[in-house]
């Protein structure tokens, strides 16, 4: 995954929709046909539905693949969606967003574990890392207040910015 | 057949996933059908059909996943039969294997032959793939997949991730944390708009 969303397709759904709902219209009516007495019918009836069936499967692709990228999302980026991105979801898709972040935060304070923490295991407590952009003050959980501009360099506890270096601000230095 | 190669199935299992994107495409593609009965109320379906309705006898070109519906329900008659000319795999495009495989849900006479002739496409052609995905970790690289069926292209990119991933490992970088490569994709789009 590259981080790309494209738009939601609304006209395209919309329009999918509105076909099968024809599909389903005619199948109806030649189904009670059929019971009237009609034959030959039949076959028609069976190529519709499965018409019916491929577009149903199309949309709940459609929309369970968006929700997968979404999902990744939430791990790349935290909880906060950068706009243009978010510019592209659909009301529902926001919602989803907003309660999977609910979802995740809960489960974290049961387990009492940060899971976006530690990616990768850690080998010390502290690491070196140097400032990509001036990102501005930034206080440890112990208090302190760290300057961070852009080109210094600071020794930190790993735990404080490892979301820093996954969101581009610091770089860490081996 | 190569020896020691696995036997092949010549009717594999039907839905791999239902959600699966490629399979969806893959299954996109049209094979010439004849129709065996006589359909009511769909001649839209046929540009050259006048009338209303479909003629028994039509030959059309139909999406793989609507023939194989209609030619395969137990119990009822067959509605379509695909038509054996369809067994031409240079047509099959970037969906070579899959697609070609679809089709073995069919009941070709040259199915196994199919299947075979697909196989040793893949093994002729796995070794070449293979040597450049471990050397071309520097190189441009496009050329050859340009050329590459979809499935191809993942043996490709994958054994390409091993050499740079076994690279990183043996320069003991693997334990540096590094920018989420989504961020980084994010802001290079986004530096270039404003450009």
């Amino acid at each position: 995954m590259d981080g790309t969303l494209p738009p939601y397709n609304e006209d395209l759904v919309r329009q999918v929709l509105e076909e099968m709902k024809i599909l389903f219209e005619q199948n109806q009516k030649e189904v009670a046909l059929t019971v009237d007495g009609e034959t030959g019918l039949f076959s028609g009836v069976h190529l519709r539905h499965a018409s019916l069936e491929r577009n149903k499967r199309c949309l709940l692709s459609y929309i369970y693949n968006r929700m997968l990228r979404i999902k990744g999302l939430r791990w790349e980026f935290g909880t906060v969606l950068p706009e243009d991105i978010k510019y592209n979801l659909c009301e529902q898709e926001i919602q989803w967003f907003t309660k999977y972040n609910k979802s995740l935060a809960t489960y974290m304070r049961t387990v009492g574990l940060d899971l976006t923490q530690d990616m990768k295991p850690p080998k010390s407590l502290y690491i070196e890392v140097r400032c990509l952009e001036d990102y501005g003050e930034f206080e440890t959980e112990d208090g302190t207040v760290v300057l961070l501009k852009k080109n210094s360099q600071h020794f930190l506890p790993r735990s404080h910015c490892e979301h820093l270096i996954r969101q581009g601000i610091l770089e860490h230095i081996l | 057949m190569a020896s020691g190669a696995p036997p092949l199935r010549s009717h594999p299992s039907s839905e791999l996933d239902y959600f699966d994107i490629d399979d969806i495409i893959a299954t996109q593609g049209r094979i010439p059908s004849k129709l065996e009965v006589q359909i009511y109320n769909l001649g839209f379906l046929d540009p050259s059909s006048e009338g209303n309705d479909l003629q028994a006898g039509a030959k059309l070109e139909l999406p793989l996943w609507l023939s194989k519906e209609l030619s395969y329900k137990d119990g009822y008659r067959e509605v379509f039969k695909a038509d054996a000319s369809v067994v031409d795999l240079h047509r099959l495009g970037p969906y070579f294997y899959e697609f070609g495989t679809k089709l073995l849900h069919f009941d070709f006479e040259e199915n196994s032959q199919m299947a075979s002739s697909m196989q040793e496409t893949f093994i002729k052609r796995f070794r070449k793939i293979m040597d450049s995905s471990q050397n071309a970790a520097n190189e441009d690289a496009s050329l050859l997949t340009s050329k590459l069926d979809h499935i191809e292209k993942q043996v490709f990119s994958a054994g390409r991730k091993g050499v740079r991933e076994f690279l990183q490992w043996e320069t003991g970088n693997t334990s540096k944390l590094t920018t989420s490569e989504t961020v980084v994709n994010h802001k290079k789009r986004k530096r270039s708009m404003l450009e």
